[in-house]
């Protein structure tokens, strides 16, 4: 009944140490605005858990947060590194073939995309991730073709 | 191993550059330069470095990442020893200290030592920034190939 090809994911987003932005891309360029509420609203959670993790050292001490919330029709993965940076994936519900051992690949494709970026000298810390590459790559995993 | 020695005279030509510049510019033996490009290279190396490294848990266990995995990265081989008052002091020393072996083991060049380790001040510094801490690096050396590592982290 379901002929759509599914997207690994329909949105991504890097967030800063202090919840800035840094860098965001969206499949659909017009959901972009919607994406940003829901990406911004997910911090929350994540500050959550991190501090969770605080008070019961030793618990889960993964870079991985697992799935932050879920709506009717996206749920929201967060990843956050040592260095305070929050990766952000918003995948559509309807997509059930995908399991957490693929968003887990997706964040550690993504982290490693990320490092490359900072290891740029070029590259101001507190900046906008503006690389090509990393935009190009970025996309590819949203579709399911890195 | 080739790629160590790279490294080593990499650095030998900053210092030179960099003191080289700063007496053109009349600001004698200035450093800064130096431990900001230590600051820089630091900042991004514990990017990559801590990739694959489950969240640390305090400041002391960040700390002790500094000393093995960090500095055994940088240096081949890890931190000596490390002491702290638990009050955001800690001193890392170590006994032979790979810009210093090089030198005269005697008293001799021992005015010279702060050029070698300005570096890694910024190095330390930068790494630590980045994880989170804002600190305060110097270095102190009393006999040559050893050296002490001061860092204070600065609590808001």
């Amino acid at each position: 009944m379901n002929t759509t090809v599914f997207n690994m994911a329909v949105c991504i987003a890097v967030v800063g140490k202090e919840n800035s932005p840094k860098y965001i891309s969206c499949l659909h360029p017009e959901q972009e605005l919607q994406f940003q509420l829901k990406v911004h609203t997910s911090l929350d959670v994540v500050e959550e858990k991190l501090s969770s993790v605080g008070k019961t050292s030793g618990d889960v001490r993964e870079l991985y947060l697992g799935l932050l919330y879920s709506t009717e029709e996206h749920k929201i993965f967060g990843y956050v590194t040592n260095t305070k940076i929050k990766f952000i994936i918003v995948v559509e519900s309807s997509n059930t073939l995908l399991r957490d051992n693929e968003v887990r690949m997706m964040f550690r494709k993504l982290h490693s995309l990320y490092t490359d970026v900072v290891c740029n000298p070029f590259y101001i810390p507190c900046d906008h991730v503006i690389s090509t590459n990393f935009d190009t790559t970025v996309k590819n995993i949203m579709t399911g073709n890195a | 191993m080739a790629d160590e020695v790279l490294f080593e005279l990499l650095h030998s030509e900053l210092v030179s550059y960099v003191l080289k510049n700063s007496e053109k510019d009349k600001k004698h033996g200035d450093l800064s330069t130096l431990e900001y490009v230590g600051f820089s290279a630091g900042y991004r190396i514990i990017e990559r470095l801590t990739k694959e490294w489950p969240r640390f848990k305090d400041e002391l266990d960040t700390m002790k990442f500094i000393c093995t995995d960090f500095w055994s990265s940088i240096n081949k081989k890890q931190i000596d020893n490390l002491r702290t008052n638990h009050q955001g002091v800690y001193v890392l020393q170590d006994n032979a200290f790979r810009f210093l072996t090089r030198l005269s083991a005697g008293r001799q060049y021992l005015e010279m030592a702060p050029k070698y380790v300005a570096f890694t001040c910024g190095l330390i510094r930068g790494a630590l920034s980045n994880l989170g801490i804002n600190s305060m690096v110097t270095a102190e050396v009393q006999s040559m190939p050893a050296c002490k590592f001061h860092i204070q982290v600065q609590r808001i």
